[in-house]
């Protein structure tokens, strides 16, 4: 912690010494942008970059009966995937709504890691904290782990790493340094995700970016997540809407399993007539953004310039009737009203070679 | 690209945007300084004419081949015009940042707020300390 309030990461003096733009995020202080949103977007998209995310949290839960437990407190179905794999799935509340989207890494039946978003490890450990049974031990390594996103169609060639499929995950030397490896990320590339001790952050760094990596802020991890409709939470996830709203229905296997929350989905899956959070794109110029209102109905929770497609788009929850591919509707941008179209997820899809 | 140039007669804010009052009238724009870290300005999102805008608040968008970047208003009052002529030829707001490059016109609804504001010798302090 430091005299702003803000926590930094142990890659914050190379973040500085680049001439990134610091901004506070989720009471981290983080780099926003290096050379600019666009440039970095386009290196991601094109090349490769590497994004400091050690501000997400990691919560380890270890114990004969883990697997089982979490098989009840998250949403998906973790016999879905074997050992060495990663799922994503949802802690969600008893309204189904979700307390977190994260990552879940199954090393063994009595070993799996939760990567969960750095605004909400309490809520998060609160949560698995609540029903934590004999026999299940949970900890908080979210301080003394960093991890850094290595993404890009070039990523998976610029330095030696092990050979994995989509989702999976060993333990390996990367550069020197003992690391997580994880074939994940937030961007719609490919890439891997790298979790270390702080001590070896600043190491594998200056290898990746020494290998050509190009540093990259939480700008560009923005707008990237947006064009592929990867939500983020606090602006489209939350724990006021829950997740057949946030049209993450597909993590919840409602007819499948039980797990913590699905009775609230079966009811309103029952019900229906709920809104839907739909991506869009801007048919005038006009940049959406959070909060923003939509005619007929709803509200905006994300928007940006997209610099893949260089238009509006964004995402917004909006009544059923709305929420059709295709549909046209109203973005009150600043008093103006410009004509949006709600559009088939992803916005961008990249083009097979 | 102008060299770098701070107006007298404008009044500043630190979000490097300038005014220019004319009787209750407000001009605003952004400063040599801002284009200059923008980059090429190559779309402006502006406010609709009749809205309302609140000093410090954003009031619309500017995007550069490198970067988004929010317009922060300096004044508060009503957006009584735009600058239309921008439209396809963002690049003014490069070349004529003090000019052709204006931005929205506001009638003041506090025109005390204008105190508080940086002359063109302070500003250049600022940016100095940049």
């Amino acid at each position: 912690m430091q005299p702003d309030g803000l926590r930094r990461t142990p890659l914050y003096d190379r973040h500085i010494a680049a001439g990134a733009r610091i901004v506070p995020f989720a009471g981290w202080a983080m780099p926003v942008q290096y050379e600019g949103i666009i440039p970095e977007h386009r290196a991601v998209r094109t090349a490769a970059g590497v994004f400091d995310v050690s501000h997400m949290g990691q919560l380890e839960l270890r114990g004969p009966r883990t697997l089982e437990y979490l098989q009840w407190m998250l949403s998906n179905d973790l016999q879905r995937i074997a050992a060495g794999h990663a799922q994503y799935t949802l802690l969600l509340n008893d309204r189904g709504a979700p307390v977190d989207d994260l990552i879940a890494y199954r090393w063994a039946d009595d070993h799996l890691l939760l990567v969960v978003n750095a605004s909400r490890v309490d809520p998060d450990r609160d949560r698995v904290q609540a029903e934590l049974p004999d026999g299940v031990m949970l900890t908080d390594r979210s301080a003394e782990l960093a991890m850094l996103a290595l993404q890009g169609p070039q990523s998976l060639e610029l330095v030696d790493l092990p050979e994995l499929p989509p989702f999976g995950f060993t333990e390996s030397e990367v550069c020197g340094v003992s690391a997580i490896v994880a074939r994940t990320g937030y961007t719609g590339e490919p890439g891997v995700e790298l979790i270390v001790d702080n001590g070896s952050a600043g190491k594998l760094w200056d290898a990746l970016v020494g290998a050509g990596a190009v540093p990259c802020g939480l700008g560009a991890r923005d707008t990237l997540r947006l064009e592929v409709c990867y939500p983020l939470y606090g602006n489209d996830l939350s724990e006021q809407r829950t997740a057949l709203e946030a049209g993450l229905g597909w993590v919840c296997p409602l007819d499948d399993k039980d797990f913590a929350g699905a009775a609230a989905l079966r009811e309103q899956r029952e019900r229906g007539g709920y809104d839907r959070l739909v991506a869009f794109t801007m048919e005038e110029r006009g940049i959406p953004r959070p909060g923003m209102a939509v005619l007929p109905a709803g509200e905006v929770t994300s928007g940006t310039m997209s610099p893949s497609l260089n238009v509006g788009i964004g995402m917004a929850y909006v009544p059923e009737d709305v929420a059709g591919t295709g549909t046209e509707i109203t973005i009150d941008v600043r008093g103006r009203q410009l004509a949006a179209r709600v559009a088939r997820k992803p916005l961008y899809v990249k083009e097979r070679v | 690209m102008t060299d770098a140039s701070y107006p007298d007669e404008l009044r500043y804010h630190e979000a490097h945007d300038w005014v220019r009052i004319d009787g209750d009238i407000a001009t605003f724009g952004i400063t040599w300084y801002a284009q200059d870290t923008l980059g090429e300005v190559v779309y402006y999102s502006p406010p609709a004419v009749g809205a309302a805008i609140t000093k410090d608040g954003d009031y619309g968008e500017l995007e550069s081949t490198k970067a988004v970047s929010g317009l922060v208003a300096p004044l508060s009052g009503e957006v009584v015009e735009v600058n239309d002529g921008l439209e396809g030829s963002e690049s003014t707001i490069n070349d004529d940042p003090y000019g052709e490059g204006w931005l929205i016109k506001v009638r003041m609804s506090d025109p005390a707020e204008a105190d508080a504001l940086m002359d063109a010798a302070s500003y250049q302090a600022f940016v100095d300390e940049l």
